[in-house]
């Protein structure tokens, strides 16, 4: 029983907020897009290149916050060339997410290694130069409590920033997009875009504002992984997370609220997979680590078959919207 | 009528985008403080300069010409196969099933059962997103992203469990029979006092791949099947008034496309490792990609622009060798490459479209 239990412990559980972050801030950022009509399967580069640009920045500045600027700059940058690809020259969006990828990949390590010479990677980041928890008043004090206690000081309580914004987030990606004009029109460009453009509203515009805003929590996203999840960036540290944050967004049937329930369960499967030892004793047998991995894409094939509710993407999603003459 | 002239739709776009990466590539090598032509020499000399760097340069290519022709089957019927990656691992896997379990007498006896193997494998694993898209509407891109993801857990789960020899410490099988080596470009060629493509990996399944380009050629352009996969490609609607199923369509596509992404590994695993080791694809899937923008989706250019992209990995481990530069220019140039061939075609397409209009109102007056 207490071993079971032990599977959702409070360490375990921080963990998993630790993680879901960054996917939640990468999903929200699809899920902008992807409600425009723009495909965005370029996420993970963009988390990449903000981590690397918002780690090096801090570390050369010994300022978090020029390494946010820095790092969000870094993301919108390929955000507007995925604008350009997709909307102006309005070329095949899933290509130019893939090639935003490789560009990400290639040049963060190769700015990396010309400026820091450590082998595509920056040096640790301390004090200033990170995001560091914050500390929730008279949490020492209750600590002592059981359950509430350790709740309150690790679970609500310890995290960095970024955390809560992402969790602010949610409900304000929501307002934005079901009850302001702006969002309804951004919907009503992924539905049907003819419809915006008759109605004397710029479909283009729009779509680059969802693309924008997409560069933006994707910046969030890449900076708290290298600023505040670990104290610097690492070649490759984004690790899939920008397809696990697709894979939620489906998930989540292009929902917000649904995406803080989605980041959260795959958050909660990275944090086990950290522990494989509490899932044996739980279970008594060794449950593989690999299945634990896969488990998020699975999930993900298996709601996209339709086979648990149907996943309907926005009607426009990844055709360039041309303008009859 | 079109625009563009065949020809410039076939070479000039291509050779303009491919001009435009490489002079922006050279501004990424001059902005991190590198020569530019120094770092073109030295990539030309490593990878063409010998027998010893074609060597190289052409197996590279194999894994290429694969992958390539994988990505421009599937773009032949309009979808975008971007799990080139995951369909190469269970390739591997497939080979290496073959080649541990199966005593072959000989190599000739072993390669055709190897490309049955890796095909097979790949083509199953192809074939579920393919039925997930034909019958559940599934996207096929996200649906190959993910099973890309789940090849790869599951080669980390195998080779890290079951097929791992007892005792050994990395992630691999053990290694294949003797009997099953595929002889290398050195054993082939070298006759003289002098060997050629000394220790290089490049190996007969580079023969295997061109006759790859030739089938689905022939196959493309040449067969009912390849017009009913064209006619899909073009248009869905007027497809099925025609009586094509796209069912049909796409499986069939999709399972030819996971099978010659598949054959690769009879390449770089029975040729080249000669044992499964874990992350043996390095990305070859997704280079396929670019490999099929470039070459337009034809086979004749996709081998064109797979023996380019073999250059730039062999010239890449060249300057990692010799210089301040690590092997991700690599992966620049690559991102470079699809974006102007795949994504930014039309930045190319409208201005030449203008010109050729000019040139043309010209030619009238």
């Amino acid at each position: 029983m207490w071993d079971f239990l032990n599977l959702f412990s409070v360490p375990v559980l921080e963990t998993s907020i630790r993680l879901a972050t960054p996917l939640l801030l990468a999903c929200l950022a699809g899920l902008f897009s992807e409600r425009a009509g723009i495909f965005d399967i370029g996420l993970e580069g963009k988390m990449l290149i903000a981590a690397f640009f918002s780690a090096a920045i801090s570390f050369n500045t010994g300022s978090v916050w020029l390494g946010l600027g820095a790092g969000i700059l870094a993301s919108v940058t390929l955000s507007i060339i995925h604008g350009l690809a997709s909307i102006t020259f309005r070329g095949n969006q899933l290509i130019s997410g893939v090639a935003i990828n490789f560009l990400a990949a290639g040049m963060t390590v190769l700015i990396a290694q010309s400026w820091f010479k450590q082998g595509g990677r920056t040096p640790q980041l301390e004090g200033a130069a990170r995001f560091n928890p914050i500390e929730f008043p008279f949490a020492e004090t209750f600590m002592p409590v059981p359950v509430a206690g350790p709740v309150y000081a690790s679970l609500i309580g310890g995290h960095a920033l970024l955390v809560y914004v992402a969790i602010a987030m949610v409900p304000l990606t929501w307002w934005v997009l079901f009850r302001t004009r702006f969002g309804l029109r951004l919907r009503a460009v992924g539905e049907n875009p003819a419809a915006v453009d008759t109605a004397g509203v710029s479909v283009v515009g729009l779509r680059y504002a969802a693309v924008l805003i997409c560069g933006v929590l994707c910046g969030l996203a890449g900076a708290y992984l290298a600023t505040a999840l670990q104290a610097g960036f690492v070649k490759d540290m984004t690790a899939g997370r920008g397809y696990i944050a697709l894979a939620a967004l489906i998930f989540a049937k292009w929902r917000p609220w649904y995406a803080l329930a989605a980041c959260l369960l795959f958050g909660y499967l990275q944090a086990i997979a950290l522990r494989p030892d509490l899932l044996t004793a739980a279970f008594g047998f060794k449950v593989q680590i690999q299945l634990l991995d896969a488990l998020p894409y699975i999930l993900t094939v298996v709601i996209l078959a339709g086979f648990v509710g149907k996943a309907i993407p926005p009607r426009a999603g990844g055709a360039p919207y041309v303008k009859e003459r | 009528m079109d625009v563009i002239p065949k020809w410039a739709d076939a070479v000039l776009v291509p050779l303009i985008s491919l001009i435009l990466a490489a002079v922006l590539s050279a501004l990424v090598i001059l902005a991190i403080g590198e020569d530019p032509v120094a770092a073109a020499k030295l990539m030309v000399e490593g990878a063409i300069g010998s027998t010893y760097g074609w060597g190289y340069t052409l197996y590279y290519a194999t894994n290429f010409i694969f992958t390539g022709l994988a990505v421009s089957v599937a773009f032949h019927a309009r979808m975008f196969n971007i799990g080139g990656e995951g369909q190469a691992m269970l390739g591997g896997l497939g080979v290496a099933l073959v080649c541990l379990y199966i005593p072959f007498p000989h190599w000739a006896l072993a390669l055709p059962v190897a490309i049955i193997g890796a095909a097979a494998f790949a083509a199953i694993w192809a074939a579920i997103p393919a039925y997930l898209q034909a019958k559940r509407g599934s996207h096929i891109v996200i649906t190959t992203i993910m099973f890309n993801f789940i090849a790869a857990a599951l080669l980390n789960y195998l080779l890290v469990g079951m097929l791992k020899p007892s005792g050994a410490m990395d992630p691999a099988t053990a290694k294949f029979a003797a009997t099953t080596h595929l002889p290398t470009f050195q054993d082939l060629f070298s006759w003289g006092e002098k060997p050629v493509f000394r220790g290089a990996p490049a190996n007969v399944s580079f023969f295997v791949s061109l006759l790859a380009c030739v089938a689905v050629w022939f196959l493309i352009w040449r067969t009912r099947l390849g017009f009913e996969i064209r006619a899909y490609g073009e248009s869905e609607s007027a497809a099925k008034y025609a009586g094509i199923s796209p069912t049909k369509i796409i499986m069939i596509s999709m399972i030819i496309s996971g099978a010659l992404a598949g054959c690769m590994a009879i390449n770089n695993v029975m040729g080249e490792a000669e044992r499964l080791v874990l992350g043996s694809v390095e990305g070859a899937g997704f280079i396929g990609i670019a490999v099929a923008l470039m070459g337009r989706s034809h086979p004749l250019g996709v081998l064109l622009a797979a023996i380019l992209f073999g250059f730039l990995y062999q010239g890449g481990a060249e300057l990692a060798l010799w210089t301040n530069i690590p092997r991700e220019l690599i992966i620049v140039i690559q991102a470079l490459v699809i974006m102007f061939t795949g994504a930014l075609d039309n930045m190319i397409r409208m201005p030449l479209e203008k010109i050729f209009l000019m040139m043309r109102k010209e030619g009238a007056a």
